[in-house]
């Protein structure tokens, strides 16, 4: 069937900020179908609120509104697009993950797609209520005769009791309509199930919960399928999880394809997921399906079904190459797949089921480190926060490249830094020599332990009760237990046993441990690299290293047809004998060409400070790579991304970034010329964020070139000594500071500072590690801790010290984007430095920056300071010799601008800013990397210096505190946040309004809000509690705070922040729905202080909660703005723009 | 060792038995199903390469052997597995191979070889654990029987007519629902085809292909089915002559190697293909319903469309990947053919309607409406 005539006008939905359980996947379908449709002569309108995404980029659709993902916000598009004369004809829902999907249902409820006449294309209201609806989908299952799991559905507790007692403990429970499994979780007991059962009725949108039959133990497996309009149904990829039913598949490690299941089996999956995706209705496009099979007796159940693209269908897609979301966009405009041509063969059509000859594995991502008092067992419920994919001709080699590209200081299986086994026997030869080779990569990691209790499990030999607990609770650890399990004896059995995992892959596992004895008793073969193994566990098992892969190419076929797409991965083959040729063969299918190469590096599995943002850069160093007519080449190992879509560079290679990983590339595609001359022209480290940075020394002493401000610049700018020296050289001021690298010189440094002091270790990202201290006991707390996050080495000393500046209390933080040429190859003269954009922070200086809100342009700062900020970055961008781009963070006290960090590479925040000032930085930044000069390639992209947009750009953070429970949510310097909003228009109150709409939070206009401060801020908080109650909030306030506040004429309702006293408890309040906005800036921080459990209850009863004082003012604005708008009139009431008019404004 | 007729030569791990054998090197893209191709009997004389680098994981068990022990000539994979996992495993498909008598290779770039003979051909090859001289092995290689003009069914087929009753679900109690006297001439059949044919029309008499076609409509069957099997259709003279003598006096169903015979019988002819279709993911068109399936294959021959609609017969299948005929049928003659395995075992379910469709033309009298 052809395309469609009959509708014109396609809305695309995308899935909002990132969080835990909806990450960048969806902006790599969403970034998909908006080229596919658009490639089809469709004209796309898109709604989606997060600014670091490639497809809000104004040239991916035709128009793109970065407003909250909402029902109300899309009536407003659908109007918006109605009066501009162009009507919206249809809505595809599918590819904007949970979020979108749940919000298009919404608006079809309302009846406002009716009203607009928009129809819903792909999976329409009835098919995705038919899939995510427990009831409807249990009754569904029933009628095809499909198994499934005993489970009764609860709206109210007692409901549940009554449940239960068909079900029976052990049981899960999964809340309806919920994102990553949000408030489900397995009980034992009546109390855990009680207690997790209310959870679960919170969480959910429709008050609903499913109590479910145990699995846990059981074997999950995913299926990946597509439907036509003509009923083609193929299977594009089976997955199988490592990790048995019990863990969110989030959460597991994944293998595809499935390894243990007979045909006979396969088939019957394949044919249950065929009638499913029938009987459920899902008219064209992709769906997971998931199952569960009784490892002992086969029986297959069907746990669940998305009617949608998801995590797992993007994997599925960079797992085979077949590009899910491209293709289900082309079937929701009526094409049938045997229409569709497959890209990487070109001459196949797309109604086939790939197969692959290699083994995929892919690893989550988890930051436990930043939320000190979070469970860490894995459970139905979502943690990880990315995912690290890898590709191997075999399970073992998959299984090491996908540790080594979680960037956790783990080089694969073991025999590496973080090996205890090694350690405990590296101590007890009281040897301090090492392999140069590994001295060399592991300085140069400064990520996160993989298990943060990893300390609690003691020295080596780990006890047995210790390791026997670490095997039978699911955590981000335990495939290095189970090694550590093989290195004591114990048998597959006893681990099957306790894990649950299939033996086939204990076996895998098993085998890896015997290679490694095996290297370890000198008896090494050339099996090893095969295996998976790094050079530099070789070198730690003093084996011979150096050797170097082929490419293999991911076809979709198995080598059946000749693959036209330059999708690569490495392995380690052996070679043939050809007769008549006394070398042997080995073959690798890499064509190198003779185009001069520019090799972008990504930024790996993503985590809290190194997300999107970064794949966005890269993603654009690639197109404009292409564009100055150089050929890109990608190298990244995050299944998730753009970066890793087989179209966005001229090569792909879906590779750790590892030293190792990275130079075999460089070196290969070099080609015959050598390293000078040859047709790497350079290697871009500075936009996939701390990752690639941690590679550019290595790489650089390798004699890889190194595009755009030298690593020595960067290096410069991070040792502190040298920076101070920099400042001095320059009359900029930095807040006073010093340099520890024990207790006793911290101790002494903020003495002479005086307190508070922010401190952190070095080299860190996402300010991991770093805090106040507001006296001497939290900075001996602290110290203690600090050796843990900062790099280490074997002999236990910091290799990177502790660094202490003085805490500007009440400071304005600012953050300078600019992009500068002074450090540029090109032989021009007119060197020069433009801001990208200044951006305000609404929170003072001391919250990380990643987790402030902030504003562009400033928006109390005076002009004055701002040219002084401007003048400095100038003074720093050509001191530094940068060449690309640069941040600088200010911290702006009584009008005296400080220095308080420069990063010469691109930064979070240049997405943002490239949305509110409608210029692509990362590309003009990539073309004054390759030597144009910096005046003409801002000319041709028409950006001015520190251009001030007439508009208000509002960037706010989201948190991920719902799905650690009892965490505290007050913020510092640590940053938590996972994702952004950008909020957009014309005045401050209602962009910052936008923006906490798109977090989730709606400000109330009206109703009860609680005011409760610290006594500092105190004083300061009247005019805002003056502010709410002019506006008509009734005020409830705690014992100080009313006391002030009546001081100066405001009443107040007292609350009591414990139950002891007469006055409501405020708990209470919050969890009965009393109060509706929270204002508190802490006294106690962590979840065991009062304050934390209570500020935690609000948090999840998603009551908005605003924590300090910056916040309140730009809130109440806000509500300002949102009251005089709503007095206008309903459609009146923060009215939606796109983008496209934001950058040239429409003539109406 | 693994040696092929152009020179080429992998150096692996040896599984299974021992000893030297030749064959036609192929290979097959399917991820699961290595038991049912290894127990194929089309894949005699074959020596066949696994694509999917992992083998062995889930062992072995009698439920899924297509024959009565395994076929090929020998078999490659990337990785044998060091321990199977499975609820229904018997054994370790290694043993099962040596029991069997079946030599093996492991360790060898299986993706370059599949390449290579994606880009020379099926070519004719020898494994050995016996040689090691790669110039000999080649040379034994090189005086391999060629595949084309083989006439193989001899070596698999039966000799003597017997039943065949069980159907699809293993327990006994299966009724058909559609019952029928059905002879099927077997050239090497895979037993799935007689699961189906059991579970519809009851139980099934099998002959050998060198029964006359006077002596199978003695039988007076409702249906007669032709069978997949190995070797170049072109040379198995007697059966294409039964087949003859059958055309238009029974409805006839024909599968893989008896798809071509038909067609052969009918007049058209038949070629070799370059390196074939061994898979289970053959996108194939129905042109009758316009609706494409998921196929499961293995042929290394097919028969030229066009010789094939100048005898009178109508093209119902295609394949999707590279235009090749699947299948046919024909106006005036009750009979029709597929040259895929819509009994799948291994690979998907897609076209099982063809054994409806086969009962249907039993029933009616008439050609089926789906082909």
């Amino acid at each position: 069937m052809p395309k469609r005539t009959d509708m014109q006008n396609i809305l695309i939905i995308g899935s909002g900020p990132i969080v835990i359980g909806q990450g960048c996947e969806f902006d790599y379908s969403g970034t998909q179908a908006c080229k596919a449709l658009r490639e089809e002569g469709y004209r796309v309108v898109l709604l989606n609120s997060n600014p670091a995404t490639i497809m809000t980029d104004p040239e991916l659709a035709d128009r793109t509104y970065i407003e909250p993902i909402t029902p109300e916000f899309i009536a407003k598009v659908l109007h918006q697009e109605k009066r501009l004369g162009q009507p919206i004809d249809a809505l595809l829902p599918t590819l904007g993950g949970q979020t979108g999907l749940n919000c298009a249902v919404r608006v079809a409820e309302l009846g406002i797609l009716d009203e607009y006449g928009v129809e819903m294309i792909g999976a329409d209201r009835e098919v995705i209520h038919r899939a995510e609806d427990r009831t409807e989908f249990k009754r569904a299952m029933e009628r095809i005769g499909a198994d499934v799991p005993r489970s009764e559905i609860a709206h109210t507790w007692d409901e549940a009791r009554r449940a239960v007692d068909r079900v029976h403990l052990p049981c899960v429970i999964r809340p309806g309509y919920t994102l990553g499994g949000e408030g489900g979780g397995f009980a034992r007991t009546m109390e855990e199930f009680e207690t997790i059962v209310n959870r679960g009725l919170a969480a959910s949108p429709v008050d609903e919960v499913l109590i479910e039959e145990d699995l846990c133990g059981w074997k999950e497996f995913e299926l990946e399928v597509m439907r036509d309009r003509a009923d083609n149904v193929v299977i594009i990829c089976s997955i199988e999880n490592f990790d048995p039913m019990g863990v969110h598949t989030g959460d597991s490690i994944t293998v595809a394809p499935a390894q243990t299941l007979t045909d006979k089996e396969y088939q019957r999956m394949r044919d249950s997921a065929i009638a499913i995706i029938r009987e459920i209705g899902v008219e064209t496009g992709g769906s997971n399906i998931q199952f569960g099979v009784d490892p002992c007796t086969g029986r297959q159940v069907v746990i669940e079904m998305n009617p949608r693209v998801s995590r797992s269908s993007a994997l599925a897609s960079k797992a085979t190459g077949y590009p899910i979301a491209k293709i289900a966009a082309k079937l929701a405009v009526g094409y049938t797949l045997d229409e569709i041509p497959n890209d990487i063969t070109q001459k196949t059509p797309a109604s086939f089921e790939p197969t692959i000859d290699y083994c995929v594995v892919k690893i989550p991502r988890w930051t436990f480190e930043k939320f000190a008092d979070a469970d860490e067992t894995l459970t139905t419920q979502m943690k990880s926060v990315g995912e690290g994919m890898a590709i191997g001709r075999t399970f073992k080699e998959a299984f090491q490249k996908a540790i080594r590209s979680m960037e956790i200081k783990r080089f694969g299986y073991g025999l590496d830094a973080n090996d205890k086994w090694l350690a405990a026997r590296r101590q007890s030869r009281d040897s301090v020599e090492h392999a140069s080779g590994e001295a060399r990569f592991t300085a140069t990691s400064t990520e996160a332990p993989p298990d943060t209790q990893e300390e609690h499990a003691g020295e080596w030999p780990i006890p047995d009760e210790v390791l026997r607990d670490k095997l039978t609770n699911p955590c981000q650890g335990r495939p290095y237990y189970i090694r550590y399990a093989f290195k004591m004896d114990w048998t597959v059995e006893k681990v099957h046993a306790l894990t649950g995992i299939d033996p086939w892959f204990l076996e895998n596992l098993h085998e890896l441990v015997e290679c490694e004895n095996a290297l370890l008793a000198g008896e090494y073969s050339g099996e090893l690299k095969s295996a998976g193994y790094s050079d530099v566990q070789i070198a730690a098992g003093r084996g011979a290293v150096g050797a170097r892969p082929v490419y293999k190419l991911v076809d979709t076929c198995a080598g059946e047809f000749e693959a036209e797409t330059p999708y690569y991965y490495s392995s380690h083959e052996g070679g043939m004998i050809r007769l008549g040729d006394p070398v042997p063969y080995v073959d690798d299918e890499i064509r190198v060409g003779d185009k001069e190469k520019v090799i972008v590096l990504g930024g790996g599995p993503n985590r809290i400070g190194q997300g999107i943002e970064f794949d966005y850069c890269c993603c654009h160093a690639s197109f404009a790579a292409r564009e100055s007519g150089f050929e890109s080449v990608m190298i990244n190992s995050n299944p998730e991304t753009v970066s890793t879509d087989y179209d966005t560079s001229d090569k792909l290679f879906f590779e750790p970034l590892t030293h190792e990983d990275v130079f075999n590339i460089c070196d290969r595609l070099n080609g015959d010329a050598g390293q000078d001359g040859g047709l790497v022209k350079g290697v871009i480290v500075q936009f996939g964020g701390q990752t690639p940075l941690n590679l550019a020394q290595g790489l650089k002493d390798a004699g890889v070139p190194i595009l755009g401000t030298s690593p020595e610049s960067i290096h410069e700018a991070e040792d502190r000594e040298a920076f101070q020296q920099i400042l001095r050289e320059l009359s900029l001021l930095q807040p006073p500071n010093g340099i520890a690298f024990n207790l006793d010189g911290a101790v002494e440094v903020a003495e002479r500072v005086g307190y508070p002091v922010l401190v952190r270790p070095s080299y860190v990202l996402g300010g991991r590690g770093m805090e106040k201290c507001n006296n001497e006991a939290d900075l001996t707390a602290y110290m203690s801790e600090a050796v843990k996050a900062s790099d280490r080495n074997y002999t236990g000393r910091c290799e990177h010290p502790v660094l202490i500046d003085k805490f500007l209390i009440d400071a304005i933080e600012v953050d300078v984007d600019a992009v500068a040429d002074f450090g540029s190859p090109g032989d021009h003269t007119d060197r020069d430095c433009m801001i990208c954009g200044v951006m305000e922070h609404i929170e003072e200086a001391g919250v990380h920056s990643g987790d402030s809100t902030s504003v562009l342009p400033p928006y109390s700062l005076g002009d004055l300071v701002v040219e002084d900020m401007r003048r400095s970055t100038r003074k720093l961008a050509e001191r530094l010799n940068v060449c690309g781009l640069m941040n600088i963070q200010f911290a702006v006290l009584n009008r005296t601008v400080y220095v308080i960090e420069v990063n010469p590479r691109a930064s979070r925040t240049v997405p943002f800013v490239s949305k509110a000032t409608g210029v692509p930085w990362a590309r003009v930044a990539t073309r004054v990397m390759l030597g144009e000069p910096l005046r003409g390639v801002a000319d041709s992209y028409g950006a001015v210096c520190g251009m001030r947009p007439a508009h208000v750009s509002i960037k706010a953070p989201v948190f991920p505190f719902t799905k650690f429970p009892g965490v505290d949510v007050i913020l510092g310097p640590e940053m938590r946040s996972t994702g952004e909003v950008m909020g957009i228009d014309r005045s401050f109150g209602r962009a910052f309004a936008k923006a906490q709409i798109g977090c989730g939070l709606s400000l109330p206009t009206v109703g009860n809000a609680l005011v409760s401060v610290n006594d500092p801020d105190k004083p300061r908080v009247v005019p805002i509690a003056r502010d709410l109650r002019d506006m008509g909030f009734s005020i409830y306030s705690t014992t100080g705070t009313k006391r002030v506040l009546e001081q100066a004429g405001i009443r107040a309702t007292l609350v009591s922040k414990s139950t002891e006293t007469g006055a409501p408890f405020l708990k209470d309040l919050i969890l009965d729905g009393t109060l509706d906005l929270l204002v508190n800036t802490p006294i106690h921080t962590g979840s065991a202080s009062d304050e934390g459990r209570w500020r935690a209850a609000a948090t999840m009863r998603r009551v908005p909660l605003i924590t300090t004082l910056a916040g309140a003012r730009a809130a109440v604005e806000a509500i300002r703005s949102m009251k005089q708008d709503a007095e206008v009139g309903p459609t009146g009431a923060l009215g939606v723009r796109a983008l496209q008019d934001y950058i040239t404004p429409p003539n109406d | 060792m693994l040696a092929l007729e152009d020179g080429t030569v992998f150096v692996g791990g040896a599984f299974g038995a021992t000893g030297t054998q030749s064959g036609e090197v192929v290979f097959n893209t399917s991820l699961t199903g290595y038991q049912e191709i290894l127990t194929d009997p089309s894949y005699c004389r074959q020596i066949v390469t696994m694509t999917s680098p992992h083998i062995g994981n889930y062992g072995v068990n009698t439920e899924d052997e297509e024959s009565a022990r395994p076929q090929v000539a020998g078999f490659v994979a990337r990785q044998i597995a060091g321990r199977y996992s499975n609820h229904r495993a018997e054994g370790g498909l290694g043993e099962y191979l040596q029991r069997h008598g079946v030599i093996g290779i492991e360790g060898i770039d299986t993706r370059a070889l599949t390449k290579l003979l994606r880009v020379e051909g099926s070519m004719r090859g020898l494994i050995t654990t016996e040689h090691d001289d790669p110039a000999q092995c080649v040379k034994l290689a090189r005086e391999a029987a060629p595949m084309e003009g083989a006439d193989l069914v001899s070596e698999v087929a039966p000799t003597e007519t017997s039943t065949w009753s069980t159907g699809l679900s293993a327990d006994t109690g299966d009724q058909p629902s559609a019952p029928h006297r059905v002879v099927a001439i077997d050239c090497g059949m895979k037993r799935n085809i007689l699961r189906h044919l059991v579970t519809r029309s009851g139980p099934v008499t099998v002959v050998p292909p060198t029964l006359s076609a006077d002596a199978i409509l003695h039988l007076r069957p409702d249906g007669v089915f032709v069978s997949n099997g190995p070797g170049d259709p072109s040379a198995v003279h007697a059966t294409i002559e039964t087949l003859r003598g059958l055309v238009g006096r029974v409805p006839i169903f024909g599968i893989c190697l008896g798809h071509q015979m038909l067609a052969l019988a009918l007049g058209a002819s038949s070629f070799k293909m370059k390196f074939g279709h061994r898979g289970a993911n053959q996108p194939v068109r129905n042109e009758i319903t316009g609706r494409v399936e998921i196929t499961s294959q293995n042929h290394g021959f097919a028969i030229d469309p066009q010789s094939l609609e100048r005898s009178g017969a109508i093209v119902t299948h295609v394949n999707l990947n590279d235009q090749t005929l699947e299948g046919f049928s024909h106006p005036d003659k009750l009979l029709f053919a597929v040259q895929y395995h819509p009994e799948a075992s291994p690979g998907p379910h897609d076209a099982t309607y063809l054994f409806d469709s086969f009962c249907e033309m039993m029933s009616t009298g008439r050609s089926a409406h789906t082909v």
